[in-house]
This record gives C-alpha cells, structure tokens and sequence, in this order.
C-alpha cells in the first residue's frame, strides 16, 4: 500500500475555557487522507471541543492544527475546507430541502445548473429523490440527517465532520445508517472525523478510534487494538463489558489477582503492581475442583444471546458470559486462558478499596465506622433529622445501590504489629526494595492486597494491622 | 345554571367597563352635538372638519412619519444590540441586558426630560431640527425592539449560524441569510411595538418636539384645554378612526396567528 500524506495533524492542542476548565489537554493526533477516526469517551471528555477546534468554532489556548501541512490554527470556519454535520443537524428551517443543500455552493458563488446537478445526485446518494421543495419541518428525524449529511457532502469538503451525528435516532435506524455512513465514506473517499460515545458505534465503523478522557487521549488504535490490547483500565472498562482487578505480579508470567494466581502471557517484572483485564466471554466455568479459583453463582441473566453469571469468589465478583446456563448458589471453578489475560502495569500503587455504607448509612471498612462525612462524597445529599440519607431529589439513598470506593496512597499507610489498631489485618505477601524504601504487599482478610511503602525492613509472611488514616482517603462513588 | 348567568354577567361588566367609554365616544362623534351629553341630530360634520382642517391632517401626518421614522431606529438599533449582547461573553451580555432594562422601567417624563437638558442644552441642538425629539423617540422605543428580538435568538437553535460558516458563509452572510430570517418575527412585532410607543407618547415629546410641530397626543391635550369646540369635537372623530384602526389590525395579527398554526398543524 502507499504511503499516505497526514491531511491534518493536532500538535499539542490545549483548550482552556474563561472560566479555567481544561477541555482538552495536549492532544496529539494525525489524521491520513481517507480514514475514518473516531473519538470515542462519555461526555464532557473533550471530543467535541476538539471537533470545533477542527471545524474552527474554537481556537485552541495552545498548539497548533496542520491541514496538509499548512496551519489552520486560527483561520475562521468558512475559510477551511471542512464541513460539520452538526448533532441536532442544524437545517435552516426557512429553507427548502434544495435550499439547505445548496446553501455552501451557492456561497461560491457556483453557476445554478451546477448547483442544480450536484444536488440532484447528492440527494440520490442519500435516497432522498424528489425531495427538494420539501420544508424542514415534513421530515422525519432520519431523513433530516440524510439530508444534513448531504449539505455537507455537497461541498466535497476534504474533511467531513461528524459530532454524534446518530445520536438522536432510534436503535434500528441508527444501526441503518451506521452502515450508510460506512458504505458512503468508502464511495466518496472523503476523511471522516466522527465523535461519539457509543463504544459499539465506533468499533464498528472506524479504521481508527482515538478514546479520551477528561481531556486526555488515552489510547489511539484501531478497533482491535483497543478492544485486546486496552493501554489502562479506563480504555477497559470503557470499551466492552471487562472484569477490572488489581494485583501484583508474583512471578515469571505469573500474576495474582481475584484472589488466585493465574497464569499469563505479558511479561511484567515479579513484585509490579499491576491491571489484569478479564473480559465476560473469555472467562470459563468448570468444576470447582478444576478452576483457577472457586466461586458461587449469585445471580444469572438471560440476555438472548448469552447467559450473564455474577460469580462471586471472596471479595472479588466476575461476571461471565456464557451460552450454558447456571443456577444461583452453584459452586463452580473459574479459570482464564492466559492469552485472554490482559495485564496492565498499575500507573500508580493507590489502593482503592469498595467501602460500604452501614444501615445508620454511616460509612463502614472491616466493620469499622469511617469518621467522615458521606453527604460530602454524594454530590447533593442530605442527612434528614433521623439520621437517614437522601439524594438531590430527595430520595432515600439505598446502601445497596450506592458503591464507593476508597483510594489511599501507599505512602500514607503505617504498619503495625498491634494488629487491633489497624482498620484491617493481613500478612505481608510480597516486598521489594525500591532504592531508598521498602513497597510491601499486604494480603489482607478480605482478599485484598493493599501496597504500603515503609522505609523498614519487615519480614516476609508477617501478620500486621494496617493503620489508614480516614483524612488520607479520597471517595468516589460509583453507581 | 345560576353559575353560569353569574359568569356571563361578570364579563359583560368587565367588558362594558372596558368599551363603553370608547363606545360613547364613537356615538357622538356622529353627532352634531358640541359637548356630551344633547344630541340633536346624525351628523358627519366631525369627520369632515378631521379631513378637511390642514392643522389636523398635517399633525396626523407628522405623528404618523414620526413613529414610522423612530420605529425604523429604534428597530435597526434595537435588533443590532440584541444580535450583540446574544453573541457576546456572559458579562458583557448580562450588562447590556441590565442597561437596557433601566429605560424600560423608567418614567417616560424623566427620560423626556433628560433628553431633552442633554441634546438641547448641554449640545445646543435646536429642537427645530426634529432631532431631539427623533432621538427622544429612538430611545423610548430601542429597549422594546431589543426585548421582543432577545427570545427569538434564544429560542433559534445557536448551531444554524455556526452550520452557515461551516457552509462558507462569512460572519456577515451567515447572519443575513440564517440568523435574521430567524428571529424575523421578532423584529416585526418590535417594529409594531415602537410604532405604537411613539404614537402613544406625550412627555418625551412635549420636552423634545419644535414649538410649531404637534403630535396627536400634545395636540390633544392641548385642545381640550383649548376653547375651540369644532377641533374638540373633531377629536372624537379621530378618536374613533384609531380605535377602528386597531381593532382593524389586531383581528388582521390573529387571523394571521390562526393561520400559521392551523398550517403547522397540517404539517
């Protein structure tokens, strides 16, 4: 294949709104002429901030955006080569059906039987024939869209923009119009850069995504790169259904997690802290004797195509995709072929651990009472005069529902051999010298491993508490 | 049933209370009768003094050039500062919103007046040259136009105009072609608003107007000041045509209203 030239390329895009909110931090991208890139993360991560910066709706605070080469920066948006289908697709409601279409020709001031003929064939590419002296307003949602894809495909832009452009459209439409879109990038040969945060849209249709985050870009690849080989547990967990765990490498290929010890193929240093990435359908039930580590079946769901088993092992829960069924309360082994095992080095040693919220809706760790405050941690709840909980709306929250999490650094617990002073018990399992300390690995009561760095020396197999100071803690909640 | 007599009942009074001063007037004013109260006959001599007294007709044509020239400003003005404030950062537009609300509350008979010391004696403008008393008008009228836009562009959904520069349309163009057509009602009833404040206005124009130069409000209160019973009754005659006028034309503003929704129903 030959080589392709970059048509656009984003070199450290950074846009910081008035009000100081980072948008987009240091985005990098390069763009090859006819591809199909998508941006891919849940909202408010900056996928469509970056598009504007594209299209030239905003100027980036920094950085700076090549077109073949040529910066494009701060150039106004009727200057570039670029056209938008918009997410509510902004037709012109005075105007026609022809009128809208015609619209960006008729501003190069193109002779009428031109205009008249590309319109007609761009109608005919979207099957809307016939459709011209209709209003805006006759149209279905579908058809408005067929036709503001055609309103920016009649320019034959060198790049077509796409912001969630099937976002207001019904399941089975959309999937229609999924492989239309497909089927016209390839007719036209037009780069399409499409934003949207439906994960399955964007496998489906891009030669490569780029999945962000709170501004960042965390992994760019194809389809297959990301879905098998996801950079951190944030493209995981967005892409696909995964089970996301903590552990630590225990030997060559070698690595623990959910409270056994599985076999891998990443080759990852003993004693780092790591991601293991499991996804629903790799995992296999057997026999309890035969699985890497035992369970118990606690809910199953039929989904048509497959079962849903929740499989529950100490602390750890796995859910599983599976075309046999099980029944709840059924003991069973699990197990993980090591090639479906996808292990990521930890960024950081935080120790994140589920919290519970207790019936007095106090929060609660190894049934100890943490001393803070939960209206705090859920954003716009109340404690009502008897003590109990309730959310924005005014609703009783439900300890059940509401999950969170506890992160501590490594640095802010303190081990001690007074094991009742710890909020948790464990024995240390693993420890490595890091230079100028100790980072030791505490398998704890509940099954989980917490990382504690000491600058002393301990022994292997110790048995201490863990003394975690509750200010040290962040919460989050997750829902 | 009792119920219902007594709700019949309640709006009749409401609507004499409302109409039968206006009723009376009218009656009369096809009378030859020179104060209310006689009548002695059918007669249409107050219509023709109305159409034939070139002091009338040239202070119904003045008032009505006058309104048509302010309301002209006012609007052109009054759309621009929206379409700004609309576009512009949320402090600006906020302050422009705030500044324009302090016209709207105040009383037209300071407004008038300051108007009037600033123009007229700090500028030294001469109220002969009609431009006090345009200007007077300009801005009793600007801040209305800009209230009746501000929705509309509110309610326009803001990515058109960005869709217009996405299609090569220039700022200007882009405005031109999409974002007026848009808020087009807007404006129209804006412009039919500031008609209707400037014909209806007394203080700004008795600070403003030349000396020789009356509109039909000044002029009225003047007359029934006035000893001359054949204008005074002329003024019936006059009261009767613009209420007829206005009537004319809010029936015209809802069969059009009925029609628009009966179309969109349709659709």
């Amino acid at each position: 294949m030959e080589q392709r030239e970059n048509i656009i390329e984003l070199k450290h895009i950074t846009k910081t709104f008035e009000d100081g909110f980072h948008a987009v931090e240091d985005f990098n991208l390069e763009v090859k002429r006819g591809e199909f890139v998508t941006f891919l993360g849940p909202s408010g991560c900056g996928k469509t901030t970056t598009l504007r910066m594209i299209a030239g709706f905003d100027i980036p605070s920094e950085g700076e955006i090549l077109l073949n080469g040529k910066p494009i920066t701060n150039l106004p948006p009727n200057k570039r080569p670029i056209n938008t289908v918009f997410q509510r697709y902004a037709l012109f409601p005075h105007m026609n059906i022809f009128e809208n279409i015609a619209f960006g020709l008729k501003q190069k001031k193109i002779s009428k039987d031109i205009i008249e003929k590309k319109v007609k064939k761009v109608l005919e590419l979207v099957d809307l024939e016939g459709f011209e002296k209709r209003k805006v307003s006759t149209l279905s949602g579908g058809q408005q869209q067929r036709v503001a894809i055609a309103r920016a495909v009649v320019n034959e832009p060198e790049i077509l923009l796409l912001d969630e452009p099937l976002g207001a459209l019904d399941l089975k439409m959309r999937k229609e119009m999924q492989l239309e879109l497909k089927a016209m990038h390839k007719e036209l040969g037009i780069t399409f850069i499409y934003v949207t945060h439906d994960q399955e849209e964007a496998l489906t249709m891009s030669d490569k995504i780029v999945v962000m985050s709170e501004g960042k870009t965390q992994q760019i690849g194809t389809p297959e790169d990301i879905y098998n080989e996801p950079k951190n547990a944030f493209v995981a967990d967005f892409i696909g259904d995964s089970n996301i765990f903590n552990g630590i490498m225990t030997g060559q290929l070698k690595a623990r997690f959910c409270g056994g010890e599985f076999d891998c193929v990443d080759d990852v240093e003993e004693g780092t802290h790591i991601t293991a990435v499991v996804r629903p359908e790799d995992v296999i039930l057997t026999a309890p004797q035969e699985g890497t580590i035992k369970g118990v079946v606690t809910s199953v769901i039929f989904k048509g195509m497959h079962y849903e088993i929740t499989v529950t092992s100490g602390k750890n829960e796995m859910v599983i995709q599976s075309v046999k069924s099980a029944k709840p309360g059924d003991p069973v082994g699990i197990r993980v072929e090591p090639d479906n095992i996808h292990i990521m080095i930890a960024e950081d040693h935080t120790n994140i651990f589920a919290v519970e919220i207790n019936k007095n809706h106090r929060l609660e760790y190894n049934d100890t009472v943490l001393d803070t405050s939960l209206t705090k941690i859920i954003k716009g709840s109340k404690r009502t005069e008897s003590g109990t909980l309730v959310d924005a709306a005014g609703e009783e929250i439900d300890p059940a529902k509401v999950k969170v999490m506890a992160a501590i650094g490594p640095n802010d617990i303190k081990m001690t051999d007074h094991q009742d002073e710890g909020l948790i018990q464990g024995y240390i399992s693993n420890l490595i010298y890091k230079g100028d300390h100790y980072s030791y690995v505490i398998h704890t009561e509940l099954g989980q491993d917490f990382v504690v760095n000491d600058e002393y020396l301990w022994n292997m197999d110790d048995q201490v508490g863990l003394i975690m100071p509750v200010e040290k803690m962040t919460f989050s909640v997750k829902r | 049933m009792m119920k219902k007599a007594w709700k019949g009942l309640v709006i009749v009074f409401v609507l004499l209370f409302l109409y039968l001063p206006i009723l009376v007037l009218a009656v009369y004013s096809f009378t030859d009768a020179t104060q209310i109260g006689a009548i002695r006959g059918f007669s249409l001599h107050n219509y023709v003094t109305l159409l034939t007294t070139p002091e009338l007709r040239d202070m119904i044509v003045g008032t009505l050039l006058l309104a048509a020239s302010s309301a002209v400003l006012a609007t052109v003005l009054g759309t621009m500062g929206a379409i700004g404030s609309f576009y512009s950062g949320k402090k600006v537009s906020s302050a422009i919103s705030t500044m324009n609300q302090v016209p709207v509350v105040n009383a037209d008979v300071v407004t008038g007046f300051s108007v009037c010391i600033l123009l007229v004696v700090v500028l030294g403008i001469s109220k002969d040259t009609f431009v006090p008393l345009i200007i007077g008008h300009v801005t009793l009228c600007a801040p209305f136009v800009f209230l009746s836009v501000i929705p509309k562009l509110k309610q326009m959904d803001s990515s058109i105009y960005e869709a217009a520069l996405d299609l090569g349309a220039t700022p200007a163009a882009a405005l031109r072609k999409v974002v007026l057509p848009q808020i087009f009602p807007g404006i129209v009833s804006g412009f039919a608003l500031a008609i209707t404040l400037s014909l209806d206005d007394y203080f700004v124009a008795t600070y403003t107007k030349p000396a020789t130069f009356d509109t039909i409000s000044t002029y009225v209160v003047n007359a029934t000041k006035g000893s001359q019973t054949t204008i005074k009754t002329a003024l019936w005659a006059l009261s009767t045509v613009i209420f007829l006028v206005v009537i004319l034309f809010v029936a015209l503003m809802n069969l059009q209203a009925n029609k628009e929704t009966s179309e969109r129903a349709e659709v």
